[in-house]
């Protein structure tokens, strides 16, 4: 069993956000960088349980992002993983990143791909889509829960309102979020093992991107709270009714 | 050339989220000078037809039974027969979870550059240029789109449905559906409930409700405005509440009319899944959360004693009590 997890960077969550270069770039400067949630607790966690089921289980970490983004990458392999690669381009085109993991999916022949539900900055949710259609696979999106059984596997996913239980053939391309794996915290020995493990960089192939980032905005501020008294709940009501007419 | 508007659905009817993707996609028809035009994959009860009322000037059906089962590659291959048949330049699809699997492959197979998360119309001033979420609701891109075809995915309750007269043409689209490569062995869903992502109206419970014998209350006044439930991480984690109520940063992210939130802090990862509802009111007994500085409306008070109120006075309005 080979499994290609795609890990990408974000901000943290607290991270304040707010752009330069006339509102065309990410002000990065004091911002703590992170594992995206999504790829860190469910796809890399999950990938991390099915090897400590079978050891045989082979996991290979993917990013596609600049030299800055190599202590994120360290970080994924101190929590698990043999290996980790990274494409050395940086784009906000979902499509070449998508095309790049493509790639080293193609080389690498792997029975699983396993990517995050969405990263918490682009808020995409395009790559495991995007990286199933260009290796003509299977997509499971959204899964909560994901069980191996030989050639096959069994997948959870969220639908409106409710689950459903999926079987498909490998190789897959899965997009994991919440109910997958429980968040865990790397010991010493991890860390100090995951610095020998190899790092490979590669360079990108050749993609045109598809879509380019014109400008970032942020939201108007709020115009403040109304506050209304606790002994008048029914005031709030009519508030709501008559004044901001929600209902 | 067409605006194609892709039609979610489930339990035979039309999802809201996609009537918005064809308001939507009427809009943005009209703005380029062309028809827009609807697609639908599988079977529902309601009438075709009345699709027309949305905008669509044509429906196409790919009818068969199998085909309401989601299925990415098989829905993307179908969608992109249809954007052929039909000359489509710009492809609108709900962001739903439907739309989450089906876009972003269908983007791949025509090459075709795709906005995932669009809150508004494309600015076609200078190209093609779409505004989305990012930064879970703390900031908009403006994403330019620099192919021939272009594909929009739009956020649910972005855009208001608007429905007027007419009935749309209906026409099977004839191509070859493969089997799914997908077997679904069971599916559960808890059908009447509002779906959270589509819900107008969000009653949302936090740590402050001490325990899930105190979701009633929550429960009744939901019931009441129609509303969808919701609750913070810590409440999910616990097993107070299903992990599907869970909103925010590694929650779901909604945008309701109305979020009500009670006994919950307003933690900045709490506030991403939730920061773009359009008002929001917050209940705390703590005049200090930090909840109050993103809300509208609010009330420091004890949530046990003031939400049975606010119960009470929702009945009287609507002339229950
Ligand atoms: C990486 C990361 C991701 C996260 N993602 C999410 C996420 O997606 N969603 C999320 O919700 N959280 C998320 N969190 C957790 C978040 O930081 C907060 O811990 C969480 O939102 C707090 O939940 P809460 O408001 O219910 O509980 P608390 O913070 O414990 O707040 C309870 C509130 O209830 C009030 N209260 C108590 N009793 C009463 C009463 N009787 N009446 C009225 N009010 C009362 C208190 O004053 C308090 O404000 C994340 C954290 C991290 C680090």
């Amino acid at each position: 069993m080979k499994i290609l997890i795609c890990i990408s960077k974000t901000p943290d969550t607290t991270a304040k956000i707010a752009f330069t270069n006339n509102n065309t770039k990410f002000a990065a400067e004091g911002v703590q960088w992170i594992i995206n949630p999504y790829d860190e607790w469910y796809a890399l966690v999950r990938a991390i349980e099915l090897k400590e089921k079978d050891p045989s289980t082979v996991l290979h970490l993917v990013t596609v992002g600049g030299a800055d983004t190599e202590p994120i990458i360290r970080k994924a392999l101190a929590l698990g993983g043999d290996e980790a690669i990274r494409v050395n381009l940086d784009s906000s085109d979902s499509f070449s990143v998508a095309a790049q993991i493509a790639e080293i999916a193609r080389q690498g022949y792997y029975d699983l791909v396993f990517t995050g539900k969405e990263t918490i900055d682009y808020n995409g949710s395009s790559i495991g889509g995007m990286v199933a259609e260009l290796l003509d696979l299977p997509y499971i999106s959204l899964a909560t829960h994901f069980e191996l059984n030989g050639t096959k596997a069994t997948v959870v996913r969220e639908i409106e309102g409710g689950e459903e239980t999926d079987e498909v053939l490998l190789p897959v391309v899965v997009s994991c979020q919440k109910g997958m794996a429980e968040q865990r915290i790397p010991n010493m020995k991890g860390i100090m093992g995951a610095r020998t493990k190899p790092l490979k960089v590669v360079e990108p192939v050749a993609i045109t991107p598809l879509t380019s980032v014109v400008a970032f905005e942020l939201p108007p501020a709020k115009a403040g709270v109304k506050m209304v008294s606790p002994d008048d709940p029914a005031e709030l009501i009519r508030l709501l009714h008559e004044e901001a007419k929600v209902f | 050339m067409s605006v194609l508007v892709y039609i979610d659905h489930s339990e035979g009817h039309f999802k809201k989220a996609s009537l918005e993707a064809l308001s939507y996609g009427a809009k943005l028809a009209s703005q380029l000078g062309v028809t827009a035009e609807a697609l639908l994959l599988g079977t529902v009860s309601e009438d075709l037809a009345s699709l027309g009322a949305y905008g669509a000037v044509k429906v196409h059906q790919v009818g068969q039974e199998s085909l309401n089962q989601l299925d990415a590659g098989r829905y993307a291959r179908l969608v992109a027969e249809a954007v052929k048949a039909t000359g489509a330049t710009v492809v609108v699809i709900a962001n739903n979870l439907c739309g989450k699997a089906v876009a972003p492959r269908l983007s791949a197979r025509l090459k075709a550059a795709l906005v995932a998360g669009a809150v508004a119309l494309p600015d076609t001033s200078k190209g093609f240029v779409v505004k989305k979420n990012v930064y879970s609701g703390k900031a908009f891109a403006h994403v330019s789109l620099d192919t021939a075809i272009k594909i929009i995915a739009l956020n649910p309750n972005a855009y208001p449905v608007s429905k007027g007269e007419g009935k749309a043409e209906v026409s099977a689209l004839n191509v070859a559906v493969d089997p799914s490569k997908v077997t679904v062995l069971s599916t559960t869903q808890a059908s009447g409930q509002v779906p959270l992502t589509e819900a107008e109206i969000v009653v949302s419970g936090g740590r402050g409700l001490k325990g899930p014998e105190n979701w009633g209350m929550i429960e009744e006044l939901a019931k009441l405005l129609g509303a969808a439930t919701a609750c913070s991480r810590p409440v999910a984690d616990a097993h107070w509440r299903p992990h599907n109520e869970h909103v925010g940063q590694t929650g779901i992210a909604i945008a309701p009319n109305l979020y009500i939130a009670i006994g919950i802090s307003g933690a900045i990862q709490h506030l991403a899944g939730v920061n773009r509802s359009k008002v929001i009111v917050v209940i705390n007994k703590d005049p200090e959360a930090p909840f109050f500085k993103a809300a509208d409306y609010g009330i420091a008070g004890d949530a046990f004693e003031v939400v049975p109120k606010m119960i009470e006075a929702v009945k009287k309005l609507k002339g229950m009590a």
